[in-house]
This record gives structure tokens, sequence and C-alpha cells, in this order.
């Protein structure tokens, strides 16, 4: 128990701090970097909670997709860094504020649902509570059956992505030669072929 | 001492407020609003996975898979949208952008 309690604080701290560092960081780079950090450690804590189907999703999805899309971008973009930090020192105090305020009423709320409330401590008092089959299995069983018109959504959330990003970022230049299939095909023995008669030691002209 | 429902609450709260904090610092850099964006996810995430684990009820974590599958499509199309702008203004500044203002 002792090392669970351990490992959930080593977790939970290095996800924070690397979320702090995606915040603060000078150079998007290394934001997309902490931010892969992040994903990794809340994947651990996912583990750590017995949710293991979604932890691997997290890593595969979020690691593997969305945080190396993100990097592709940042240095394909010629971005100029020192530009884009100019009003981050305007906006400190305000966004501090903002941040206190809204940090302290979540926590607040948090400690008044922990300590009033029956439902919380009840769910504290079960502790996380061990399935009677594996993780992905019981997924598999609602996400299949019950949910599956939500499963075929989310396919279809996934497919109008991919066609908005394609259309979005499709153009066409002038001055790019291209290869024009039907034209190849239409092609004729008489366009692309003429014989020749050559005259003794006379040579194609 | 076990780790109870509270402090993974207290994890995802602290990480909802870094995002929100992140897009209050970084106005210029849309791309660390993006990643700041998945930030908060991410925090929902954790919530919504930590009261599946405690109530012994699977559907948040199905929920959970179907945050995933929006956010990846959002930094999909946030970025596409984000590339067609560097290429149309060469530059990713955000208070720049009201060239859709009337």
């Amino acid at each position: 128990m002792l090392l669970q309690a351990l490992a959930f604080y080593v977790f939970a701290a290095v996800t924070v701090a690397s979320a702090a560092m995606v915040v603060v960081s000078r150079n998007p780079v290394y934001s997309v970097l902490f931010l892969i950090l992040a994903f990794f450690n809340a994947a651990a804590l996912f583990v750590l909670i017995g949710a293991e189907f979604i932890a691997m999703i997290l890593v595969i999805v979020y690691v593997g997709a969305v945080a190396v899309l993100f990097l592709f971008v940042v240095m394909m973009l010629d971005i100029n860094l020192t530009e884009l930090r100019e009003g981050f020192l305007k906006y400190l105090p305000v966004g501090a504020m903002i941040g206190i305020v809204l940090l302290a009423e979540i926590l607040l709320a948090l400690g008044i649902l922990g300590a009033g409330s029956a439902t919380m401590s009840g769910l504290n008092a079960h502790g996380a509570q061990v399935m009677a089959v594996d993780n992905t299995r019981a997924i598999g069983r609602v996400l299949y059956t019950q949910y599956f018109y939500l499963f075929q959504v989310a396919g279809l959330v996934l497919l109008v992505a991919m066609i908005g990003a394609i259309v979005l970022t499709l153009r066409s230049r002038p001055g790019v030669r291209r290869q024009k299939v039907g034209d190849q095909i239409n092609r004729t023995k008489d366009q692309a072929m003429t014989v020749v008669k050559v005259p003794t030691r006379g040579g194609v002209s | 001492m076990t780790i109870g429902l509270g402090h993974y609450l207290t994890v995802s709260s602290v990480l909802f407020t870094l995002g929100i904090l992140g897009i209050f610092l970084n106005r210029k850099n849309v791309i660390v609003i993006l990643m700041c964006v998945e930030l908060m996810l991410l925090a929902v995430n954790i919530n919504l996975v930590a009261f599946s684990v405690f109530q012994g009820n699977i559907v948040g974590q199905v929920f959970a898979m179907l945050v995933l599958t929006v956010a990846a499509a959002e930094a999909a199309i946030g970025l596409a949208i984000l590339v067609v702008y560097f290429r149309n203004r060469g530059t990713i500044e955000v208070e720049d952008i009201n060239s859709m203002k009337g």
C-alpha cells in the first residue's frame, strides 16, 4: 500500500510539473516534449488505478499520434520565438489570479464534497473497485453492445476530421507538372510513333 | 496510507487549472494554446476514469475513450487550420487574427 502511495505521488508530481513546464517553456519544441512526458505519467496513473486499456490508448493516441503531429507542425513552421513570448509577463498577474481563484474554488468544492457528502466517503471506503473480468474485456463488453452507436459516431468524427484536415491543407500550386493519367491512356499508336525509312549511309536527319 | 478518489480529483483539478493558466499566459502562441487544451482534456479524462474506477462502473472509461477521440480530431483540425493560416499570413500570432471581421 505504501509503495502504491509513493508511486502515485511520484507520477502525480511529474505530471503536474511537466504540465507547468508546457505552459512556461520558452521553446514550443520543449513544450511538446513536456506534453509527452505529462501524458506518459498520466498513463502511469491510469495503470496505477487499474484502467490499463485507457492508459495504453492514451500512450498510443496521444504520444504516438497527437504529440508527433504537434512536433511536426512546430518544427515545420518557421516561428519567431522571441515575438511570441512578448505578452507573457503582461498577462501573468491576471492569469495567475484567475488560475489561483479557479483552483481554490475547485479544491474548496472537493473539500466540501469530501468532508460532508456520504457519496464521496462511501466511494473512498470501497477503494478502487476490482472488476470481475479484466479491464479491456469489461470495456469491450459494453463498447460493442450497449454503446455500439456511440462507437460508430466516434469513427465518423475521426473520418470528418481526416477529410477536413486534408481539404484544409491541400493546395494546387501553379507551375507544377503532374502526371495526367487520362492523357497517357488515350494516346494512340499514331501519336506515339512514326516509321522512318532510313536510307543507306544517310542516317536519320 | 491509501490513495483515494480525492487524490486523483486534486491532480486533475491542478492540471485543468494549469491548462487555463497556459491559455491566459500564452496569448500569442496558438500551438501552446492547443497544447493547453489537450492538457485540460487530459484532466477531464483523469476525472472520468477515477470516478469510473471508484464506482466500479466501466461506462466512465468508455466515455473517456470518446473524449480521447474528439481530442485527437480537434488537434488534427486545429493544426491544419494553423498550417493554412501560417501559409497565408507568415505568422501564428493570435492577436493578429481579425481578418474575418466584417
